[in-house]
């Protein structure tokens, strides 16, 4: 420092020293910096505050918008989520319903046909029965005839003679179903 | 300690290029004192020096005019190294050493560094060739700003009683060392501050300066006016100037980058409640 000093010192002969600042170059630094100083505080940091401000805003109001689309979008699938679920459940229910309702559709039928098939068979249990007393009722009395014809022929006695006839062709009768029943 | 250095040999060179009278123009503090384009002897005076001040200051302003004239929310073009260069005095400087605290010196911190690194940069700039920042002038009047700044700053947000204590009694030291301490806080806080500040950016922008015009000049020396095998001394000369020249583009940057960062430190130190 001291050479430096010396050296600014000796020529200071024709010079002043380059450590004695000159008014002028103050004056004209000052204003420089002055001039910058100015645009800097009206004009380039207000501006560059202005559109940092922005570019914050509109972030935070993408990521706020972005938040609230997506908080709709998984309401939006809890509710079709549900809705979906109530119709799968309702489904199953018809299914179940529609199940219980064939099964007593099949059990009543059934029950229906087996009423109907009694019926008939107790229809034709009862025709047979009157129409085998009918057919044994017919028998006897054409039995009854056909004997005592026969028998008058035979016997030439008249056996006209009620009583008797009837006896005869009781007697006749009982033994014939004897042999038939065994 | 380069600049002692260099004054030491430029004595040398000097004297001998005295003797010789020769073609070999020697650089010397001349180069500072450039003289009187306009005004000469008035208050005003307009040396080239500061004719190339005002032009940078003009460049300056019309590249962040240009730069925020449109304010895209989508930066284009010039616009981003506008905000590349707002934002690069903020994140290094600002928002580091002074935090929450930095909003309030923006505008004077961001501008500084700016006019720094363009009154710097025109040390090799062609045409120009000399920085601003290589006569005392506005290195000595930034440093008079940052001095005032910094304790109109520590004297508002500590009051003058306990902001003088804080600088020259400092916490946890025995009574008696005040005797050596007091004083010693008083030359480096109020009175080494600006001066290391002004002659940091002074020396280091003068010897930048005076070693290009050194290696050139010898390079047209060499060159044009020497003979036989002394004209191939032009070529390591020229590129020794050459390699100064990049130097002298990161000096520049670093020199504008420090004293903002010092200014920034000091506004911190004395806005802080305790050291």
């Amino acid at each position: 420092m001291s050479q430096w000093i010396k050296f600014a010192s000796e020529s200071s002969a024709e010079q002043p020293s380059v450590l004695l600042p000159a008014i002028y170059d103050i004056i004209w630094g000052g204003l420089s910096f002055i001039i910058v100083l100015v645009l800097f505080s009206k004009f380039v940091m207000p501006r560059m505050r202005e559109i940092t401000a922005e570019r914050t805003e509109k972030i935070e109001g993408g990521l706020a918008r972005a938040e609230k689309s997506q908080a709709e979008a998984s309401e939006l699938l809890a509710q079709y989520r549900e809705a979906l679920d109530s119709a799968n459940k309702e489904a199953s229910d018809i299914r179940a319903a529609a199940q219980a309702e064939r099964l007593a559709i099949i059990d009543e039928a059934k029950k229906a046909a087996a009423a109907a098939a009694a019926a008939v068979t107790a229809q034709a249990t009862s025709a047979l029965e009157s129409d085998r007393a009918r057919i044994a009722t017919d028998l006897r009395r054409d039995l009854g005839v056909a004997a005592t014809d026969l028998a008058s022929r035979i016997v030439g006695e008249s056996l006209t003679d009620d009583a008797r006839a009837t006896a005869v062709v009781e007697r006749f009768v009982a033994d014939l179903e004897k042999s038939a029943g065994r | 300690m380069i600049a002692n250095s260099i004054a030491v040999r430029l004595q040398s060179v000097l004297s001998a290029s005295g003797e010789e009278g020769g073609g070999f123009h020697a650089p010397s503090i001349s180069e500072f004192f450039p003289g009187p384009l306009l005004f000469e002897g008035t208050l005003f005076e307009l040396s080239r020096i500061n004719a190339i001040g005002l032009f940078m200051t003009g460049v300056l302003c019309l590249f962040f005019v240009l730069a925020f004239s449109k304010n895209n929310f989508v930066p284009r073009g010039i616009q981003n190294l506008g905000e590349m260069a707002v934002d690069f005095v903020q994140v290094q400087i600002i928002d580091e050493i002074l935090g929450h605290k930095g909003a309030r010196y923006a505008v004077y911190l961001t501008s500084m560094f700016w006019l720094l690194l363009a009154f710097n940069i025109t040390g090799i700039l062609p045409l120009m060739h000399i920085s601003v920042t290589s006569v005392i002038g506005f290195p000595f009047f930034l440093a008079m700003v940052s001095w005032i700044v910094f304790n109109v700053e520590g004297v508002r947000a500590n009051g003058p009683g306990a902001y003088l204590k804080n600088n020259l009694f400092p916490a946890g030291v025995p009574a008696p060392i005040y005797i050596l301490v007091t004083p010693i806080e008083f030359i480096s806080t109020f009175i080494l501050r600006p001066v290391t500040l002004t002659v940091r950016l002074l020396a280091n922008m003068m010897s930048g300066h005076l070693l290009l015009v050194l290696f050139f000049g010898a390079t047209q020396y060499f060159l044009i006016e020497s003979d036989g095998i002394m004209k191939a001394v032009a070529i390591p000369s020229f590129f020794m100037g050459f390699a100064f020249t990049l130097f002298e583009i990161l000096v520049a940057f670093l020199q504008a980058y420090i004293f903002t960062l010092l200014t920034a430190v000091y506004i911190d130190g004395a806005t802080s409640a305790e050291h």
